[in-house]
């Protein structure tokens, strides 16, 4: 027998082994503890060797399941033993019993930083793998640039480097800070150059974790991924100890190929050929084998080279590859590879259009389905689900809803909210909607969640067609003898609300349907009285003429509920017999319910909210969220939260669109909402309680249906002050002319910023006329000033007020403009940045006596720097795609667009020389272009844009910009919202001189009430 | 990355237990005690992964050992499953044919050895030999 090589620790493990049950074991473990704490207490007589073992052996007590913590410190004070023996037991049973949080770990710090600075190299390993182990934030902000220190250091060995790798990984997961010094990318790019497979395994971990968070600021680490890759495949110059039967590092290959998915795309030629000539091998080098772990290991590679594939979107042949790989695969029978076929198809749905192809394979997919192991079932159902559309969704619910009647607990809730989500997206009609859901609930009540019958109601409530079927369908089920509470309470609503419907069907009539529902009365629960109460409730009203008969049936009811000790309970059945006895009234308030507003699903949202928990972002989420940036059209159901805000539910419509991040959550933390007679707080933060407010309030008495919410007046004061403030930096001299400008001096200049000569403003006395040339970031504009008068004006002065993005020089302006002259001004504009402030022009001459000044905005504007340009799919999408997510990618809805045909919109969009690209976008309501903007800082920068109109709703349409320059994006961005929230009309009277907009950019509604927008101008 | 390493016996006995992420020790015993229960009773013809809350156990069984690994689910699967190969492999070697008693009275050489193989739950080493050299330099030094 191999013995532990400390006797004490041995005899102690054996008769541990040696105890016959639990109680003796707890015995023989008691006596050691109180041993240990004696021997502790006294701790003069604890040999270094003493002290050691009985570390060791609480840790192996730790592991039998005792507590332990009274030893914590005695593993901590060993860290800052002199020996090694001592030093590593203190090491690793602190790592095995501490984690970061514990306070005592503070205590080793300085030692542990001794460690990794001092020269004995041993210390060093120590210390950096129990900080690798356990360290925390304080370890990281203390110990990180150390850490690197030894990484970089070419004194150490790889022993000591690659724990310096991994160490300093842990770290930057604890405090992302860590790796923010200078040169570190070049460091780390050194890093992957190394000879030493272990610590290019390390490294490639941490590169990994790097690269995740910022694969920006790591392009020049990408061909050197190539480049290992390329090694590792070809097994050039692999030592045979990291082989692993016969494959070179399978590991290092996987994180290689992992680190690659980072990266948007590969532009370079030349590694990207590489890339794929290895990638091609590897799909279709890899065979089955017989030996199980080189069977294995190969195929670890081949699927992570699988998910690179579909990453880079390679050309459609070696995608259908993959896909015929999958198909393959999913029909072995060798369950990991089975298991990993589904898992990675899914995958694949979420990223690359293959659904044709997989729907092939959906009679395989549902015999996983009914595969005795669960982890494969669970599976295939994430991929029925991924898979399932209008076309197959019949097909697909059906199974779902067959084998759930057999599907074990642990499935349950699960499938019957897929099933349900996968019936509201894709019901074909919605009377086969209300079927699923009833049976649902029929054959899984326990496992359906009050999200899933309060989604029925409301779409019964919304729609009138189906009011007679689903009030018909929940009669049948109260026939059944045994029904489940939610199937209660779903009827009893539905019954309530419509069942006067069936009025004429035999055992239909309120009597008779009360007293089904009543049968089932003394079996639930106090949740599912109120509802039956309201129901009641609801009978009575719709029974015309009275029946008196039944009136005194519920009436007992109401009396005995009276004094229920369920305050909820209790008020209803007061409420309500009040109200009855009071025929008129009781008309008004128990009316139908109004419909409910539209809003996301609360499954759906429900279901995309399972975020997981993962280390590294994932690769392939990431790459889905891009794509489906592209394509997702805005449908309202399934409308995906733009840059991660919550969707604005329909119910807090007052609320203000927003640009800025959680603003939203403030201005209606204290939204009152007044539904239905009821007063609700509505918590906007917490969205389940939101839907709970709705659904669950109409049970209660019901007002005059005015479900409307009381816009926020805090909210719109506080705007009103700043925009106040706004106003008050503009020079506040508006002296009143006498003279009356001639024409829309507004319109004007709107129709400047579309066409390059016009007039620019008229009075009795002189034309301003302007001409403009632009090329590139330059422009040329040459102002004509026009005298009409016999008389010469005299003072005439042009002050140019130009924004900060702009360079301006005006020639001189002569004093006098003689009579019936004109005189040319040029004027040169450099483009420094991207902005959408306008220059102003602050003109003023004299008449006689009258001093005239008018403050002129100069049509300078954002888009005169645009160039039009027209690209292909092949150039738009990896652009695109390169471009992802904010800043460089903002994307905001916009409400409170004017109403515009589609065609109208985009010849808007080709007038500001933003280039319409047909054709891109597959949905027919959505509008893509292009063009190409120049300014000093950002030289000549494509800008792509998409629009996603919603044929329902055209007032709101969601709005993605992206560019390679985040000021440009968002400029670009708030420049096009002011001209679709605002066409230029005639809203300001013709008379009033154009608004100063020297603090204000641009002044469109938008921008007002924009808190985004007002921001930006104030900054 | 990996969250723990579990080393159980078919009783459920733990033999080696390594978090990377914090938890309690209360918190730390409910998890062995749960992946035992979700490993042991499963078909050896299934497959070696398992879900388990928001992760994922990738566990292989030897004689009456199970190794368990619990990875997040965007891991490559059977990469983990052949890093616990590994693992047993490097004990076999270093114990020259393993067994669980071997395990179990040399319980803190496994975890030195599991040291030097996986830190911050990611593999720092994959050379078998690099391994059992170090492993042999230590016990010089003890």
């Amino acid at each position: 027998m191999a013995l532990s090589g400390m006797r004490g620790l041995s005899v102690f493990i054996s008769d541990i082994r040696n105890c016959q049950n639990k109680e003796q074991e707890r015995l023989r473990v008691d006596k050691e503890l109180g041993n240990i704490r004696t021997r502790f207490k006294n701790e003069k007589g604890l040999t270094p060797y003493e002290k050691k073992k009985y570390v060791w052996k609480m840790l192996y007590i730790f592991m039998l399941g005792y507590d332990v913590d009274f030893g914590h410190m005695e593993a901590v004070s060993l860290i800052s033993a002199p020996k090694y023996p001592e030093k590593q037991v203190g090491y690793i049973v602190t790592s095995s019993l501490l984690n970061e949080n514990h306070d005592f770990l503070r205590l080793a710090i300085n030692t542990v930083r001794n460690d990794i600075i001092g020269r004995n190299e041993t210390f060093q390993c120590l210390a950096l793998t129990m900080v690798g182990n356990i360290g925390g934030r304080e370890f990281a902000e203390s110990l990180a640039p150390d850490v690197q220190k030894l990484l970089m250091s070419s004194s150490c060995r790889p022993l000591v480097r690659k724990k310096a790798a991994l160490c300093l990984l842990r770290l930057y997961r604890k405090n992302p800070d860590v790796v923010n010094v200078d040169g570190w990318t070049d460091r780390m790019a050194q890093l992957l150059d190394e000879r030493d497979l272990g610590v290019l395994t390390s490294s490639m971990s941490l590169f990994v974790a790097l690269v995740s968070n910022n694969h920006e600021a790591y392009w020049n680490c990408l061909p050197k991924c190539v480049k290992i890759l390329e090694r590792l495949a070809r097994n050039q110059d692999v030592p045979q100890e990291y082989t692993y039967y016969g494959i070179p590092s399978p590991w290092l290959q996987v994180k290689t190929m992992r680190a690659l998915q980072y990266f948007p795309t590969i532009e370079d030629p030349n590694a990207r050929r590489t890339l794929f000539e290895v990638l091609q091998r590897i799909l279709m080098g890899t065979d089955v084998v017989k030996n199980v772990n080189k069977n294995n290991a190969s195929h670890a590679v081949l699927f992570e080279a699988l998910a690179l594939v579909m990453h880079l979107d390679a050309e459609k042949e070696m995608l259908s590859q993959c896909v015929a790989l999958l198909g393959k695969f999913i029909a072995v029978r060798e369950p990991n590879i089975r298991y990993l076929g589904l898992e990675n198809m899914t995958r694949m749905l979420m990223v690359a259009d293959v659904q044709d192809i997989i729907k092939r394979h959906q009679a395989q997919i549902i015999t996983s389905l009914k595969d005795p192991d669960i982890s494969i079932r669970r599976r295939a159902l994430d991929l029925l689900f991924g898979m399932c559309d209008v076309s197959n969704a019949k097909d697909i619910v059906e199974e779902l809803l067959q084998y759930l009647s057999t599907a074990e607990f642990a499935m349950r809730e699960e499938l019957s909210l897929k099933a349900a989500i996968l019936a509201e997206k894709f019901a074909p009609d919605l009377s086969w909607y209300v079927d699923v859901i009833l049976q649902l609930i029929d054959k899984a009540g326990d496992f359906i969640s009050d999200d899933i019958w309060f989604r029925v109601v409301q779409f019964v409530t919304n729609n009138e067609d189906l009011q007679p079927y689903a009030a018909a369908k929940a009669r049948v089920y109260l026939d059944k003898p045994a029904i489940h509470e939610t199937m209660v309470k779903v009827s009893a609503y539905i019954l309530g609300e419509f069942g006067h419907l069936l009025a004429r069907r035999p055992g239909c009539s309120p009597k008779e349907i009360f007293s089904i529902i009543h049968e089932k009365h003394p079996a639930v629960s106090a949740s599912t009285v109120p509802i039956l109460l309201s129901t009641y409730a609801k009978i009575l009203m719709h029974t015309q003429p009275p029946d008196p008969e039944l009136q005194k049936q519920i009436w007992a009811i109401f009396k005995k509920y009276e004094s229920c000790i369920e305050v909820e309970i209790q008020q209803r059945a007061v409420e309500y017999f009040a109200l009855s006895k009071n025929g008129e009234a009781l008309m008004d308030i128990l009316a139908e319910m109004p419909k409910f507003p539209e809003r996301k699903s609360a499954l759906i949202k429900k279901a995309e909210d399972t975020e997981a928990d993962t280390a590294e972002q994932s690769a392939i989420k990431l790459r889905a969220q891009q794509l489906s940036q592209m394509s997702n059209a805005l449908v309202v159901t399934d409308q995906r939260p733009a840059n991660g805000n919550p969707p604005v539910s329909q119910l807090s419509l007052p609320k203000l669109p927003s640009s800025v991040t959680g603003s939203d959550d403030h201005n209606s933390a204290n939204q009152i909402s007044q539904e239905n007679g009821i007063l609700t707080e509505v918590d906007s933060q917490s969205p389940a309680e939101d839907l709970l407010g709705d659904i669950l309030s109409p049970l209660a008495i019901e007002g005059p249906p005015s479900s409307t919410v009381h816009p926020q007046p805090n909210t719109y004061s506080g705007l009103e002050g700043t925009e106040a403030e706004v106003r008050a930096i503009v020079p506040a001299e508006e002296q009143a002319n006498s003279v009356q400008p001639i024409g829309n001096t507004e319109e004007r200049f709107h129709a400047l910023c579309l066409k390059d000569s016009g007039v620019l403003y008229e009075d009795p006395f002189i034309q301003i006329g302007i001409k403009a040339e632009w090329r590139a970031h330059h422009g040329r504009l040459v102002l004509f000033l026009g005298n009409k008068n016999t008389s010469p004006l005299v003072s005439v002065q042009a002050i140019l007020l130009p924004p900060s993005h702009l360079k301006m020089e005006l020639s001189l302006v002569p004093e006098t403009i003689p009579p019936r002259a004109q005189v040319q001004c040029p004027l040169e504009v450099v483009n420094l940045s991207p902005s959408r402030d306008v220059a102003v022009l602050d003109f003023s001459y004299m008449f006689g006596n009258d001093v005239v000044n008018v403050k002129l905005r100069l049509p300078t504007v954002l888009n005169k720097f645009l160039h039009p340009i027209t690209v292909s799919a092949e150039e738009f999408f990896p652009q695109w795609r390169s471009l992802s997510g904010p800043p460089l990618k903002l994307q905001e809805v916009v409400r409170g667009v004017k109403p515009l045909p589609l065609l109208e919109m985009a010849n808007l969009f080709n007038s500001y020389r933003l280039t319409i690209c047909p054709g891109l976008d597959p949905n027919p309501n959505n509008l893509v272009a292009s063009t190409t903007f120049f300014s000093e800082t950002t030289r000549a920068m494509l800008c792509l844009i998409r629009i996603e109109t919603d044929p329902a709703d055209r007032t709101q349409l969601r709005m993605t910009v992206a560019s390679g320059d985040p000021t440009l994006t968002f400029e670009l961005k708030e420049f096009i919202k002011e001209q679709l929230v605002s066409i230029p009309t005639t809203h300001v009277p013709a008379q009033a001189p154009p608004p100063p907009p020297v603090a204000q950019p641009a002044s469109a509604p938008a921008g007002m009430i924009d808190p985004g927008a007002m921001l930006a101008g104030l900054l | 990355m990996i969250r723990f390493i579990l080393l159980q016996n078919r009783q459920g006995k733990t033999r080696l237990a390594k978090y990377y992420v914090p938890l309690e020790d209360s918190e730390k015993h409910k998890v062995e005690y749960e992946v035992h229960r979700l490993v042991v009773n499963r078909d050896p013809k299934f497959t070696n992964f398992v879900e388990f809350r928001t992760h994922k156990i990738i566990y292989r069984r030897y004689a009456g050992l199970f190794f368990s690994l619990c990875v997040d689910i965007t891991d490559n699967e059977l990469a983990y499953l052949e890093c616990i190969h590994l693992f047993v492999e490097i004990l076999d070697h270093f114990f020259s044919n393993v067994c669980e008693l071997d395990l179990v009275f040399n319980f803190h050489k496994v975890y030195l050895i599991l040291d030097e193989f996986i830190l911050a739950g990611e593999l720092q080493e994959t050379s078998k030999r690099a391994i059992i050299e170090r492993m042999g330099e230590l016990e010089k030094l003890e």
